[in-house]
């Protein structure tokens, strides 16, 4: 009896291990019915990773709307699928969260300050889309700490969020020169910025933007200033997850599509009257001629969709950081590349 | 029943005794099975590989606390140490002054005192009732950032400073060392002695008086220390003013140490007072009448009688309280300080081996828990069987 039971016993485990591996053997096919991009379509819905805590960004209002730069390029996503802006739901992720949530397929896309890295792109499983700002990382003081260089923090404390780039690039810089300081690290970005105003540090980093969005929320915004040193590059851009090529195109011809838009001209103001223009270029852009969208397994006319709604990439921009906004965050290296600046589409053919 | 007429299977009990636990056994396989499965295609659609290669590859993160030699250049196994170091340092302060904080609050609970009994009423009731979270926070926004606002005197010639909580420490002299061996010496004399006097008194009948033997011994030794160095073991290490804000000597402890530890503390010493008087109130009303009507001393009823009885209830639930110190001096992330926890979260984000990092985190803290779970099991067992 009891060795009959134990062979039945056996038998079934071996069913359930043969099972799984049966499982774990069927692979995914690349196509769009596997795709990130039916899974969205047939939600009706987009799934958007923010910051929620970064003014200029990606921020709550009083109204409780989200507004800013990353939450624009998931709302432009959200026009060009379902030619509705307001069709996301926004997850406020942390900076440690963030990867794992795409990883997961909580979300969809993760549109929150991050800077694209090799390792991000590799060996966490990222694919990142063009980049939407770019940006340095900076040192922000008192103003009456008589700090003026990176030298000057020699033996002092520093605040650092964990979880970003910045930690290991402070680390860099300072053992590069040879400056001695202590690293206070903390998970919450509010707490990291309270501490500072608290004074436990005597300097607090993040990215330049960063700074100047968190300064803005500071009790008293003009006693801080954001040193001059720049300590790194930081290539901010949406990323999805990786080996799913379709989904993946997607979000990188929407946002190429805000930057082209600005490069012809259009906005969201004149985009009905461009439509009717007799070019061929801007004919094929807005949807007009050719079949662009179809490739993407999208409508034709996604990217007038995307700018009626949101508008172009100049107009996003001066709506959360330019120079009618509190932030006001100069252009630099995020002009136009025929303006001096770094932001460039590929061609729309 | 006989055993010529054979039952049908799905009626006999004992066939169903064993099938019972094969069904769950089977049941917990497969969903194990399948949560790894899951796991394995997840990371291959991701492209993501398992292994924990990335352990010697260098961290080129700073940590602010190191008790042990680590730079930026060090691996991220000796990044993972330091901040085990760290974590050990904080669990175990935590333990020893919890515990001597806890019994003291759990002893006042009962207190003839109106007035103390009702002071660790409101204690215990608030302490344990509002998130720990919340507390540290408290402990280090409210009470310990106040440094910075300049050097705070606090009783006992301690100072809190803005690069820290100083407190007055001894500090070790070349004479450290041969007061330690010979005391040490003389400890294990005493409790050979110990046992000798008590054969003594057991076989003979006569007073066996071992506590003078070993304390005798104990002094013996300390007065030869003393003669062959001529010094006192420490130096009272006082931390001394000099001049804005600087303090000299003494015990420095982060601010962040100080406010985990304290938080820490305070909140389970809570939990242990309860207990205590929990294990005090389960000894029975007669073992007080008894001996006291034996004529004993109410602190010696509480020590000799009372006490050793009620310890058989508080050690298992203490255990608990010590393993949920431990656990939660992962909270120190919330206010900076770099436990092990800290490090693997940085650890993670810089590689992003999640699955392994989670992996060895768990399994540090469960290693550290079983060590403490196994030390108080022989407490217990060395209690409760007298020896």
């Amino acid at each position: 009896m009891q060795k009959w039971a134990h062979g039945l016993t056996a038998a079934i485990l071996l069913v359930i291990l043969l099972s799984g591996c049966g499982g774990g053997g069927e692979n995914a096919d690349e196509g769009i019915s596997n795709s990130r991009l039916a899974t969205v379509k047939d939600r009706g819905e987009l799934i958007c990773g923010v910051s929620g805590q970064l003014p200029g960004f990606s921020f709550v209002d009083e109204d409780g709307n989200y507004s800013g730069l990353d939450v624009a390029i998931c709302r432009a996503i959200s026009a060009a699928l379902f030619d509705d802006a307001e069709a996301v739901e926004f997850r406020n992720l942390n900076a440690k969260e963030r990867f794992t949530a795409v990883q997961s397929g909580e979300v969809d896309i993760l549109s929150r300050n991050t800077t694209w890295t090799t390792s991000r792109d590799t060996s966490i499983g990222m694919e990142f889309a063009p980049i939407v700002f770019y940006d340095g990382q900076g040192i922000m003081v008192k103003k009456d700490s008589g700090i003026t260089s990176l030298a000057d923090l020699e033996g002092r404390s520093i605040c650092v969020q964990t979880g970003t780039t910045t930690e290991q690039n402070l680390a860099d810089q300072m053992r590069r020169r040879g400056i001695n300081y202590t690293p206070l690290v903390f998970e919450d970005v509010n707490i990291t910025f309270a501490t500072y105003a608290q004074g436990r540090c005597e300097a607090v980093t993040a990215d330049r933007s960063g700074l100047v969005s968190r300064r803005s929320a500071l009790p008293s915004p003009n006693d801080h200033i954001i040193l001059d040193q720049v300590l790194s590059k930081e290539p901010l851009a949406p990323a999805v997850a990786n080996n799913d090529s379709a989904w993946f195109d997607v979000v990188q011809w929407n946002v190429f599509a805000l930057i082209y838009a600005e490069e012809l001209g259009i906005t969201s103001e004149n985009v009905a009257e461009m439509a009717n223009r007799d070019s061929p270029k801007i004919a094929r852009f807005l949807g007009k001629q050719g079949a662009l969208g179809e490739g993407l397994n999208i409508s034709n006319d996604f990217a007038a969709r995307i700018i009626r709604h949101v508008g172009n990439y100049g107009e996003i921009y001066s709506r959360n950081l330019g120079s009618d906004t509190e932030l006001n965050l100069p252009r630099g290296q995020n002009r136009l590349w025929n303006n001096g600046g770094l932001m460039y589409s590929p061609p729309f053919r | 029943m006989t055993t010529e007429s054979p039952i049908p299977i799905w009626r006999d009990e004992r066939f169903w005794r064993v099938a019972a636990q094969a069904i769950a056994v089977i049941i917990t396989i497969a969903i194990v099975s399948l949560l790894l499965v899951n796991l394995d295609r997840n990371l291959q659609r991701l492209g993501i590989e398992f292994g924990f290669e990335f352990l010697g590859l260098r961290a080129s993160f700073d940590i602010a606390e190191t008790p042990i030699e680590y730079n930026p250049s060090s691996s991220y196994i000796r990044a993972l140490m330091v901040g085990l170091i760290n974590s050990l340092r904080v669990a175990i302060a935590g333990i020893v002054l919890t515990t001597i904080v806890g019994v003291t609050v759990g002893i006042a609970r009962l207190s003839d005192n109106w007035l103390v009994r009702n002071l660790a009423l409101v204690y215990v009731e608030i302490l344990r009732n509002t998130p720990l979270l919340l507390q540290l926070l408290f402990w280090y926004f409210v009470i310990f950032l106040r440094g910075q606002q300049g050097l705070t005197q606090l009783p006992g010639s301690a100072y809190l400073s803005p690069s820290g909580l100083v407190l007055p420490w001894l500090q070790a002299t070349p004479a450290t060392g041969i007061w330690l061996v010979l005391l040490l010496g003389g400890i294990v004399i005493a409790a050979f002695l110990w046992r000798w006097r008590i054969r003594i008194r057991l076989e003979q009948g006569v007073p066996g008086r071992q506590l003078w033997w070993a304390l005798g011994v104990i002094a013996l030794a300390a007065l030869i220390a003393a003669l062959l160095t001529r010094s006192l073991p420490f130096v009272f290490d006082l931390p001394q003013f000099v001049g804005k804000n600087r303090i000299q000597g003494g015990l420095r402890l982060s601010l962040e140490f100080a406010a985990l530890l304290m938080g820490l503390t305070l909140y389970t010493a809570a939990f242990i007072a309860e207990i205590v008087r929990a294990g005090i109130q389960s000894v029975p009303k007669g073992q007080w009448e008894a001996a006291r009507s034996l004529g004993l001393k109410p602190g010696l009823v509480m020590r000799l009688v009372i006490f050793p009885q009620a310890l058989r209830v508080i050690i298992p639930p203490l255990n608990s309280e010590y393993l949920n110190l431990w656990k939660n001096s992962s909270l120190a992330i919330a206010i900076g300080y770099p436990d092990v926890y800290f490090v693997a979260s940085t650890t993670f984000n810089q590689t992003g081996k999640a699955v392994e990092v989670m992996l060895l985190l768990a399994i540090t803290y469960l290693g550290i828990s079983l060590i403490i779970s196994l030390l108080m099991n022989l407490l217990n067992k060395t209690l409760t069987t007298g020896n």
